[in-house]
């Protein structure tokens, strides 16, 4: 109950508020695409049309077309989807692997703990994004790569919160005591050490959801996220580009798109690390 | 000792990240000469090619000849540009180190700056402020800040060049958006580091007494405080430099920037496998290197931490 009313509170910061409407708008829009989007995302009407012209049915294109014809809210609205699953699958998969090593090298230490944070450090010391680039050359670009490529390159950041965390609990009585009384590995560290590690981890992931939605927004601007004609925000901006100074709408609407996600999250991380974590 | 101690993990960072490359771009024979000869190439041309260039050698002893080769400055020839990868990359790799310097230095100021203002008084209603702004500039892309001041300052008010290919030489006008693009995007967490540091060292006890003794806020905060606070943001701005550079790619294509970027889009585009193992070897440099002269600055700030870890920690 305490802790219910703890984050109702919390989330009725306003900046938290804002988070949350933003987050929870885009999760409505991505799960109820088809019902929302006026047109098929794929299919090509009238090129180029400005935002508020009518189609040849007599519907109107709201923010326009694209330079096939293809309506632009609704490849927004399809690209939420795109966005949202893609970023959300990377990002826990890249939580997976990054609890996993973390637990193991928090809790048993010695070789295989400097092992893997040998390996973490070395891909944290690659730029993400060119990291990305190099992964994505190599292995052409889909969405199980894209995927492949976070978590590659976010599970080293991972597995540092975890680590540093399991090393500080895996000293204390209680799990001396579940050790004592003959408790299985698997259970010390995924049913003691794990529910008390979650906490910061929550913050982080909203963070890194943003991030990660960023980066797949900037692969797909870079024309190395998903193959064409998958609706996506950031490929919209990369086909957009060179006509945009003739029609800004073009580019414009996928950036305030990614802009307004990112935003939430990055608020909703904001309002859940609350007051006294906030130092 | 610290620095060799740090020296010697770089270069081992480097040799592993330098497999890692390899491991990922050339350990598939088949595709290196698909990449290198074209999709056209018959499969006859790409079984000689891979005769003559060595590649039916031991995965380690390519590996190790790469090295070699990487280490004495023989870098190969771009597959797309056609040239030598050295010759290519220095005058990109300076254009690129500007644009990051102008970056930095209209960046560090700002964050420093707001950081210490929000930490001053924490909760205050400028704290909170300088942090949601914080939050939002962090927030957005910056292919989206590129296309958000380009739609402002080249289509609708038409103050600013819309590319900056720097075609008649360096021109300050074609600066401006890049870096106000990528100091937008590195700026926030920089601030809200430094606003935690200097929250930390207002609350620390010498503050305290310092200002029981009746010292002006002031003289407190410019004599005492600045010092200990600065020190965490040194850290975090040498390691924001691997989002720099990533950052630096985006904004480079985008305002076609002959850069560094630039080179590695083209390179990726054209599968140019060797231009791309030159500029991931590069841009792990530059991390490596930033995160050493952290450690030296860190070093000159704090001298406890050279001295040997008495009380074990």
């Amino acid at each position: 109950m305490r802790t219910g009313a703890r984050l109702l509170r919390m989330l009725l910061r306003p900046t938290a508020l804002i988070g949350l409407i933003l987050v929870g708008g885009w999760l409505l829009v991505a799960l109820f695409a088809p019902l929302l989007a006026p047109y098929d995302p794929l299919r090509s009407l009238v090129p180029l049309a400005a935002p508020g012209d009518h189609g040849p049915d007599g519907g109107m294109f709201l923010l326009g077309t694209d330079f096939i014809g293809r309506d632009i809210l609704s490849r927004l609205i399809y690209g939420a989807r795109t966005v949202i699953t893609l970023a959300t699958a990377a990002t826990a998969t890249a939580y997976m692997v990054g609890i996993c090593g973390g637990l193991v090298a928090g809790f048993f230490r010695g070789r295989i703990d400097i092992a893997l944070s040998f390996l973490a450090n070395v891909i944290l010391s690659f730029p993400l994004l060119i990291l990305y680039i190099v992964i994505i050359v190599a292995m052409g670009a889909s969405a199980a790569n894209v995927i492949l490529a976070v978590t590659f390159g976010s599970a080293p950041a991972i597995f540092r919160i975890v680590r540093t965390l399991t090393r500080d609990i895996a000293g204390r009585d209680f799990i001396l005591a579940a050790i004592t009384l003959g408790e299985s590995t698997p259970r010390i560290l995924f049913g003691e050490i794990l529910p008390n590690v979650t906490g910061p981890l929550v913050v982080d992931f909203c963070l890194r959801l943003g991030y990660t939605a960023i980066t797949i927004g900037a692969l797909g601007f870079l024309g190395l996220g998903l193959p064409p004609p998958t609706p996506d925000w950031g490929s919209m901006v990369n086909e957009g580009r060179t006509l945009a100074f003739a029609y800004p709408h073009l580019v414009i609407f996928p950036c305030l798109a990614i802009s307004s996600l990112v935003l939430g999250l990055s608020l909703l991380a904001d309002g859940l690390r609350g007051r006294e974590a906030q130092r | 000792m610290i620095v060799v101690k740090r020296l010697v993990n770089a270069i081992l960072t480097m040799l592993a990240v330098s497999f890692l490359v390899f491991l990922l771009l050339e350990l598939n024979i088949g595709e290196v000469a698909v990449k290198v000869l074209g999709q056209f190439s018959t499969p006859d041309q790409r079984h000689a090619w891979l005769q003559q260039n060595g590649y039916f050698d031991p995965f380690l002893l390519r590996y190790l000849r790469w090295l070699g080769g990487f280490v004495t400055g023989h870098w190969g020839v771009s597959t797309y540009y056609r040239e030598d990868i050295l010759v290519l990359l220095i005058p990109r790799l300076a254009a690129s180190g500007i644009l990051a310097t102008a970056t930095l230095a209209v960046m560090i100021p700002i964050a420093l700056f707001s950081g210490i203002l929000a930490g001053i008084r924490e909760g205050s209603v400028l704290d909170r402020g300088l942090s949601v702004a914080a939050v939002v500039t962090t927030s957005i892309p910056e292919f989206a800040s590129a296309v958000f001041f380009t739609a402002v300052f080249v289509f609708w008010l038409g103050w600013l060049p819309g590319v900056s290919t720097m075609a008649g030489g360096l021109d300050l006008k074609e600066y401006l958006m890049p870096v106000a693009v990528l100091v937008m995007a590195s700026c926030g967490y920089v601030a809200r580091m430094t606003r935690a540091s200097m929250v930390e060292v207002m609350a620390s006890p010498y503050i305290r007494t310092a200002r029981l003794k009746g010292v002006p806020l002031r003289r407190i905060i410019l004599r005492h405080a600045l010092r200990n606070a600065l020190l965490a943001p040194v850290t975090v701005i040498m390691l924001q430099i691997p989002w720099l550079l990533s950052g630096v790619v985006v904004v480079e294509v985008f305002f076609a920037y002959q850069g560094f970027g630039t080179l590695l889009y083209q390179a990726a585009l054209n599968s140019d496998i060797y231009l791309i193992e030159a500029c991931a070897m590069m841009s792990v440099m530059t991390v490596v290197g930033s995160q050493i002269v952290a450690d030296i600055i860190t070093l000159r700030l704090n001298p406890r931490l050279a001295a040997p870890a008495r009380a074990a920690s």
